[in-house]
């Protein structure tokens, strides 16, 4: 794009958190008629970005400026009302209202005082018909299909006359059919001169739909050229942008040869099939694939948070697990990735928090509150928690104090397996560390561990194998030299075996 | 002794914390001081006595509710439940009364079955909400006109009456007790503090406030939450069984007016008492102050001709409504 006028840009974006800041001099220009991406690894200040130009956030410093304009949007509603319109990665639509009523949710067209049903109908297929998309508009949204509620979502961006679209990973929840629909749509709406802005972890699909691509690092915009100069490596190397080898510990400690967990043909209902592996003592096994494969549902119906079916056996002994206590009580326990709404209790003290998983030991009938402190005490030096005050509730710790809270909780319940969910979603480059060298340790220790991430650099770093999953079933494996992203990629997107690479 | 303990728990911003904790006791002291000066009788041992037996039926359900509430629940059904417990005791007691005569056994069947009837009906309450997943409104809501109905019934639409003889034996468990303190004064005090202490000191009542504040937690937590919910409903029942027991012999009937509005009572004087009606945070030493503001404002009402007794429920609704809003002054803090 020459000298044309940006629909939206970013200039010198600062925005801090509390006292972190997470955006540092960010600037992007979007065209009209140009798909850009935005790429970089989970907390490099992606998400961020898009809150700023889809005006769900306001920047501490900087300038956003539309159609050569500054502009300041106090709320989403005033971005909408210049045409910038934000897709969620979860839809924001009523499941219950049709098809056409979320088309005009809060924009109902009225004749008098009576909703005008009819030009709401006719303009809602007028709109699906220039997406393409076959829906009927008096379906519930409940009822369709997930691409379907994407062209929902853009059909209501476009009926606000969009200019520019931003969509948060649009393909993490299609499968590969769904997502070339979707491209088909980004074509269509690129030629008709809308700016689009999309954020995907998947590098080929960047370099196939994409005209430019911005790379964040770390709340740095550390590159940003057309798609044309770069290539799945070359994005990824800036990506990532720093030697892995200092961000993950070496792994010495030896592999036991003993098997610590066996599962065969673990299936939980409407989200995972015959999953089979082997976990050995001391090990670290990652378990990879898309958003949506399975990955989390497998792993809560092996310790009993779902039901399932299959054999586990643990230490050689079959057993049967029916909720987490029993996977407790076998050694066996689960980190979940969604620490605030599933892993602490954000109005709750540290120490209550810290105990919850093992307060049986504690009560003696009576809790022992003193054994809890010293719990609490040793868990903030073995965890480093940095806390303010340890009388604090969990919620106002920040992100990684809570994740380090959690994994305290759950080594409490002194675990012989234990299996962790993202274990760095959202949390800053240091406490990373701090979290992947913990992991080693444990495994050093003995614990047999598994680790799930949708972070590559995250899984390849840290496992000694990987599983990848995908549609709900194990996919492949991969170790030693072959835990490439590539593969991983490869497997996780049903491609099979790699055959030419794009390592040139 | 527990006050002591509360203010030294929460120590984050202390000053708004203590005003959140003192505000029931102050709002209690006030009410005793007013009292005390606009009539000479009020701090009188009658008067103080009849209050605090009055208080008792109520007080005791209020503490059961308490855990119901603090683990995200609510119980509509305990007056009705009590209702249909005290007729099902006198039935009990006067069938007996043939085969077993008149003495302290045929009593202790009786608040036997009453205990019985409670656990149960608790445990049907807590069936249907945990694991039949229905919405403890929809099914308390259910039970209560259920019980209200059935003693209905059972009375056939009258009243139904202990034997006199029997009314003789049993009526010193309402009106007699040791060293002037009569028997429903001490069992709402020993009530309140075991469910103080269990509460607070176990883990059970941790259970209940992680479960009330969000129940996904407390099941990746490997907590057994269909189990605890269950119980706090099993603890109310049996505990709606000790209120009818001292219930009963006060007046010896029971009819489809007995117990009516308790339900009401005491979940008011479990907000009052600053837990939060969404669940996560009870304690109990919070509920036996509401129940005592809301009977002493009755009480003051009665004796003195300043506000008119039949404004006894607008006043008693001001402070329900004032209990909230200090209420939501803690949550905005948090």
């Amino acid at each position: 794009m020459t000298s044309a006028t940006a629909a939206l840009s970013l200039e010198g974006i600062d925005r801090s958190f509390g006292p972190v800041q997470v955006l540092f001099g960010v600037a992007i220009d979007l065209f009209p008629g140009e798909v850009h991406a935005l790429i970089g690894e989970n907390g490099a200040g992606k998400s961020t970005t898009m809150k700023i130009m889809g005006g769900y956030l306001s920047p501490s410093h900087g300038t956003v400026s539309v159609g050569g304009e500054p502009v300041r949007f106090r709320s989403s509603d005033e971005a909408e009302a210049q045409g910038i319109v934000m897709i969620h990665q979860e839809f924001n639509l009523a499941e219950d209202l049709t098809v056409e009523e979320n088309v005009f949710l809060g924009h109902e067209l009225r004749k008098g005082l009576f909703l005008d049903k009819k030009a709401m109908r006719e303009e809602t297929v007028a709109l699906l018909d220039r997406l393409d998309c076959r829906v009927d508009p008096k379906a519930r949204v409940r009822d369709i299909s997930t691409p379907d509620k994407q062209m929902v979502e853009i059909a209501k961006a476009l009926r606000r006359d969009a200019r520019v679209l931003i969509m948060d990973e649009p393909t993490a929840v299609l499968t590969n059919r769904e997502a070339e629909v979707l491209f088909e749509q980004v074509d269509r709406l690129r030629s008709q001169g809308v700016a689009l802005l999309f954020t995907s972890h998947k590098l080929d699909e960047v370099k196939r739909i994409s005209d430019r691509v911005t790379v964040m690092r770390d709340g740095h915009v550390v590159e940003s050229r057309p798609t044309s100069e770069l290539t799945a490596d070359s994005m990824a190397e800036a990506m990532v942008g720093r030697e892995l080898s200092n961000l993950f510990p070496k792994r010495s400690a030896e592999i036991s040869s003993d098997i610590a967990l066996k599962v065969s043909n673990l299936t939980v209902p409407g989200h995972a099939t015959d999953v089979s592996f082997e976990l050995r003592r001391g090990e670290v096994l990652g378990l990879s694939g898309l958003i949506g494969s399975g990955r989390t549902e497998t792993m809560e119906g092996l310790v009993g948070l779902r039901s399932h079916e299959g054999t586990v056996e643990i230490d050689g002994e079959a057993v049967k697990i029916t909720s987490p206590r029993d996977a407790q009580s076998r050694g066996l326990v689960y980190l979940t990735e969604d620490r605030k709404s599933r892993g602490l209790v954000l109005n709750m003290g540290l120490r209550e928090n810290l105990t919850l998983q093992s307060l049986p030991r504690f009560a003696k009938p009576f809790l022992d509150q003193k054994a809890e402190e010293e719990a609490l005490d040793k868990a903030i030096k073995d965890f480093d928690i940095r806390a303010p005050d340890r009388s604090m509730k969990a919620g106002n710790l920040s992100g990684g104090n809570q994740q380090k809270l959690l994994v305290a909780k759950i080594m409490l319940a002194e675990p012989r397996i234990v299996i962790i969910d993202e274990p760095t979603r959202g949390i800053d480059i240091g406490t990373k560390q701090q979290i992947y060298e913990f992991i080693h340790h444990l495994a050093a220790e003995g614990v047999s561990v598994i680790v799930i991430s949708s972070e590559m650099t995250e899984v390849i770093g840290l496992a000694d194998r990987i599983i990848v999953m995908r549609q709900g079933r194990v996919a492949g494996e991969v170790s030693g030299a072959e835990k490439t992203e590539d593969a991983i990629v490869r497997l996780a997107m049903g491609l099979g075996a790699r055959e030419t690479e794009t390592t040139a | 002794m527990s006050t002591a303990e509360t203010t030294s728990a929460p120590t984050q911003a202390p000053r708004k914390i203590n005003i959140q904790v003192l505000g029931p006791i102050i709002a209690l002291v006030v009410l005793v001081i007013v009292g005390a000066l606009m009539n000479s009788n009020f701090l009188s041992y009658a008067n103080v006595t009849n209050v605090l037996a009055r208080s008792a039926f109520i007080g005791i359900i209020a503490v059961g509710m308490t855990f119901v509430i603090t683990a995200g629940g609510l119980d509509l059904s305990v007056g009705s439940m009590a209702a249909f417990i005290a007729g099902l005791m006198i039935l009990v007691m006067n069938y007996l009364l043939p085969s077993m005569g008149n003495g302290v056994p045929i009593i202790l069947v009786g608040m036997l079955a009453a205990l019985v009837a409670g656990l149960a009906a608790g445990f049907l309450n807590g069936f249907l909400i945990t694991n039949m997943r229905i919405e403890a409104f929809i099914v308390t809501l259910g039970t209560m006109g259920i019980y209200r109905s059935l003693v209905t019934w059972l009375a056939d639409g009258g009243t139904l009456s202990l034997d006199f003889g029997l009314r003789q034996t049993y009526r010193p468990v309402y009106y007699e007790g040791i060293l002037g303190i009569s028997w429903p004064i001490i069992i709402f005090a020993l009530v309140a503090i075991a469910g103080e202490i269990v509460m607070r000191k176990t883990a059970f009542g941790r259970y209940c406030a992680a479960i009330g504040s969000n129940d996904q937690v407390a099941r990746y937590s490997s907590v057994d939450v269909g189990r605890v919910r269950i119980l706090t409903y099993i603890l109310l029942g049996v505990l709606v069984g000790v209120a009818t027991i001292m219930y009963v012999p006060r007046l010896g009937s029971a009819s489809s007016s007995t117990g009516v509005l308790w339900e009401l009572e005491a979940i008011a004087a479990v907000i009052i008492g600053g837990t939060m009606l969404k669940g996560g945070f009870g304690r109990v030493w919070g509920t036996v102050v509401g129940v005592l503001i809301l009977s002493l404002i009755g009480n003051i009402l009665n004796l003195t001709d300043f506000v008119s007794p039949y404004l006894n429920g607008a006043i008693q609704g001001v402070i329900i409504i004032l209990a909230v809003i200090l209420q939501r002054g803690r949550k905005a803090e948090g």
